[in-house]
């Protein structure tokens, strides 16, 4: 049985359709992202999983239980960090988690052991109010009132937005870690560079899902010659490139442009054709993730 | 589960605890209002100042103005020129100037004795203040009255308030006010508070039953408010001196009603609201100004136009202060104000019946 | 070309003993994308604040587009655009109010309003949605626009404040590419930002640690420096040795 199996979920507000026709499956003990902007229907899905929404059409089973019907039995084994950190900022660190356990009907001394490796790192802050703490540790905190009642299914909506780089890359550490003890964890982010942190990926956009794979196998996906090309005048190397032959497309990334090549494209012919540019460099690269996420989203 | 629910009264009272201001507030207005409206703004008649115009001073215009002066609550500021009348009005020299006329006792004798005539006394009032002028002028028309003719025309008696202090009559509407103020808008907007930090989808995916958090959330109010309830009483006791001779235990008794009732239309502003401004824009627009203008607490239900008679009876603050008015100033026992409190349990029945249904453990 | 258009020398802002930005001093040329990175209260913000004239530095001198910013934050304020995520547009003003608005906040008669303006929608390929609610907008259209119009008065600096977060791919290169026309032109640019992969995109970056500079090159010498992959790794190596959170 999987931890969450999703079939033609649709949702809409309105007018807007936020989800439109979505299916996957999460395996027991799995990482899955959900990666995609914002608009992309990533807080609808969480929302419907966690049985605060019902759906339009289709239908979601979490630990086997339909989102509907069963909505009772899921929530009190789900976790859930909503996208803004759900803490009460006037109270303690260990006042919300006190609060978040009696609400479970269990103590911190019960989950201690779960939620140790993470709330260590902020329990000499323990008397200190929630709404003065960084972002970073408000994230810890969320963290471990999330996990107090040893849910088996862990959803957490875009927990790296508006943190720093570090406390982002100390989160997902954190993931791996409850990973290795049997958690299945539903995340999403809309940072693409985060992707190869999850086991399995989905690449989401407006309400759609475009693809689902391991990170590598959504990078094999690319089936383009990829070329990353620089020079002194950035903006003007990008208003030639595209149009030169046997270009498909060309865009700013970071330091580089990336140049998607078709069959015909040659590299010799293509300086050529640029003529006299300053410091010009292009270079054989490896496609991202944010690379198939534009091609899926130009098709 | 009994612990737990121990634990979310004792978040909420942290929560308020930890608001100071916000408590200092609500603890400081009721006591505020009472001495405000208990000393300071008063309707009733008051050292008012008398200036008098009289062309010549006969027996009868002299016998007036000596029971005008003998009067405790007009001072008599003597007499002055009819070219004196505007600037002694203006510059507050006198809120009210009496005019005889030349042929005062002649008139008033004929009128003595049934034979029909024209006015003879002119009362000239400076009514920027309307009540006052309102109630001074009546009372100068009485006294002077009594002047004109030895046989008093009608005779008027103030029961239960002989003095017309006002301040009996605030105090009713004061407590109709503050626990909407306490139990309704502090309640509704610290339920939306959750939903706008977004504490509230945590507490709707667990396993507790909303219901529960959201009575829980009640209990320190309810708290609050039975606090506020006893610092009015003991104000309107031993500093308003009002009597309250029906007996304290039928206030309470209402007043809880009433409280249970403000908490219930705090929850179903709180189903209403997303974000706590709104939820304090319903409070106060929805459910202050109705209990300002349609409860008889300013203005007697009578007096308004019949549309908004009507309407007043869905007020709840109406029932309660008028129960409340009975109790505290007529004496009445609480079972004379039956219909009230019967009226108020309806309705606390059914707002506490149309919130829980539309208190929804989704969030659509 | 090296014009300096921001110079800032031992700059200090202190809150009672703390010290929000300790002596801090850079330049910043003409034309350039200067990304000005931080962790979560590494003292960005203040920094900020006293560049764009809206506070004032405890210590320390510094100057952008020309005007001293302990003396003449007015004359900064008029020379500058701005633009950030938490606040850009009115929503509830039409895409051309908003433009008539805040060409009025920046001192533009009306003749040069209406030229700008009608500039700035033809580029963007806005024209037919001049009278469409802001709010009604996709959000990456909204950030295309109010880079528009915080260039509105042609200023010589603009602040981006955390811009493209939560958009598409596709939408944040376009808004990217906005960026280059705009630095190609003659506009410097100076971007704040905790998204280190917004960082590669920059000419040179700065990256703050508990109020000080703590490192200041292009991206590409910045990772050799560091040897690092990516920008993520610099800041990554750089703020684990920070001492104070938010």
């Amino acid at each position: 049985m999987s931890a969450i199996e999703v079939h033609n979920l649709s949702k809409s507000y309105g007018k807007v359709q936020a989800l439109d026709s979505v299916s996957f499956s999460v395996e027991r003990g799995e990482l899955f992202g959900l990666i995609g902007p914002d608009g992309a229907g990533k807080t609808t899905l969480f929302r419907l999983l966690t049985t605060l929404l019902n759906p339009d059409s289709g239908s979601a089973e979490v630990n086997g239980c339909d989102t509907a019907k069963d909505y009772l039995a899921i929530r009190s084994r789900v976790g859930y960090m909503p996208g803004r950190f759900s803490l009460y900022p006037d109270l303690s660190v260990e006042e919300n988690l006190q609060f978040f356990a009696a609400l479970f009907g269990v103590t911190i001394e019960d989950s201690y052991d779960l939620i140790a490796p993470i709330y260590k790192q902020i329990e000499p802050f323990r008397t200190r109010r929630a709404g003065k703490l960084s972002g970073g540790m408000k994230q810890k905190l969320a963290l471990s009132c999330a996990l107090i009642h040893r849910p088996n299914v862990l959803f957490l909506d875009e927990p790296t937005t508006g943190v720093d780089a570090v406390s982002r890359s100390e989160l997902w550490d954190m993931l791996s870690e409850l990973k290795e003890r049997g958690i299945t964890i539903l995340v999403s982010t809309p940072y693409m560079d985060e992707a190869s942190r999850c086991d399995r990926i989905a690449l989401c956009n407006e309400g759609r899902i475009l693809k689902i794979d391991t990170p590598e196998g959504i990078v094999r996906g690319f089936d383009k010659q990829l070329y990353g090309i620089s020079a002194k005048n950035m903006f003007a190397l990008l208003e030639k490139a595209r149009t030169a032959d046997g270009v498909e497309d060309c865009y700013p990334f970071g330091e580089k442009h990336h140049l998607v090549a078709r069959e015909e494209f040659d590299e010799a012919k293509f300086v050529a054709q640029l003529g006299d540019i300053e410091g010009l460099q292009i270079i054989r690269t490896a496609p991202t993730i944010e690379d198939m996420f534009i091609k899926l989203m130009k098709r | 589960m009994k612990q737990n629910f121990a634990s979310f009264v004792k978040k909420e009272s942290l929560h308020i605890l930890r608001d100071t201001r916000t408590m200092l507030i609500v603890m400081l207005i009721p006591v505020v209002l009472m001495v405000l409206f208990g000393f300071a703004i008063s309707t009733e008649v008051n050292n008012v100042n008398v200036a008098v115009v009289a062309p010549n001073r006969t027996d009868g215009i002299r016998d007036a103005v000596e029971r005008l002066s003998q009067n405790e609550y007009f001072t008599f500021k003597g007499y002055i020129t009819p070219d004196d009348i505007d600037p002694y009005l203006r510059s507050g020299k006198a809120s009210a100037v009496v005019v005889f006329a030349s042929d005062y006792d002649r008139g008033v004798t004929q009128a003595a004795t049934g034979v029909p005539t024209k006015p003879v006394i002119q009362l000239i009032a400076d009514a920027s203040n309307v009540n006052t002028a309102g109630s001074s002028t009546a009372y100068l028309q009485s006294i002077l009255l009594g002047a004109a003719s030895q046989q008093a025309m009608f005779e008027t008696r103030m029961l239960f308030n002989p003095q017309m202090r006002s301040a009996y009559n605030f105090v009713p509407g004061i407590m109709g006010l503050i626990f909407i103020l306490v139990c309704a808008m502090m309640t509704s907007v610290s339920i939306v508070r959750e939903k706008e930090v977004g504490t509230m989808e945590v507490l709707l995916v667990s396993p507790v039953r909303p219901v529960k958090i959201i009575f829980a959330k009640m209990i320190p109010y309810f708290a609050i408010s039975c606090v506020v309830l006893v610092t009015i009483l003991l104000l309107a006791r031993y500093l308003l001196e009002v009597p309250m001779s029906g007996g304290v235990g039928g206030i309470f008794t209402i007043s809880l009603l009433y409280l249970i009732l403000s908490l219930s239309l705090g929850l179903l502003v709180s189903t209403i609201a997303q974000t706590q401004v709104v939820a304090l824009l319903i409070s106060a627009v929805v459910m202050m100004m109705p209990i300002l203008m349609l409860s008889g607490m300013l203005f007697p239900i009578e007096n308004l136009p019949k549309f908004f008679q009507v309407i007043s009876n869905i007020v709840p603050a109406r029932w309660y202060i008028d129960a409340v008015r009975k109790m505290m100033i007529q004496g009445l026992p609480i079972v004379a104000v039956w219909k009230n409190c019967a009226i108020l349990l309806g309705m606390t029945i059914a707002l506490l019946g149309v919130s829980l249904k539309k208190f929804n453990d989704k969030l659509e | 070309m090296n014009d300096i258009v921001i110079s800032v020398r031992e700059l200090s802002k202190r809150f009672g003993n703390f010290t929000a930005v300790d002596r801090i001093s850079f330049d910043v040329y003409r034309g350039e994308i200067f990304g000005f990175m931080g962790a979560n209260g590494a003292g960005k913000t203040t920094a900020m604040r006293m560049l764009c004239g809206l506070s004032y530095p405890t210590s320390g001198k510094g100057s952008v587009a020309g005007y001293d910013i302990m003396h003449e934050g007015e004359q900064i304020k008029r020379h500058i655009g701005y633009m950030s995520q938490r606040f850009s547009l009115y929503n509830d003003l039409t895409v051309w109010e908003n433009m008539r608005l805040f060409a009025g906040i920046y001192g533009l008669n009306k003749s040069q309003t209406e030229q700008r303006a009608t500039e700035l929608l033809e580029r963007l390929n806005f024209s037919s949605e001049c009278n469409t609610l802001v709010g009604s907008l996709p959000l990456g259209w909204k950030q295309k626009l109010s880079f528009a119009i915080a260039t509105i008065h042609r200023p010589e600096v603009v602040f981006l404040d955390e811009p493209t977060g939560g958009v598409d791919p596709i939408t944040r290169r376009q808004f990217w590419e906005m960026i280059y026309e705009a630095a190609e032109s003659g506009t410097t640019i100076f971007v704040t930002t905790h998204y280190m992969d917004e960082a590669e995109y920059c000419t040179r970056v700065s990256i703050m640690v508990d109020g000080k500079v703590q490192a200041l090159d292009t991206p590409t010498r910045l990772k050799q420096q560091f040897a690092a992959e990516s920008m993520d790794e610099v800041f990554r190596i750089l703020a684990r040795g920070a001492q104070r959170g938010e």
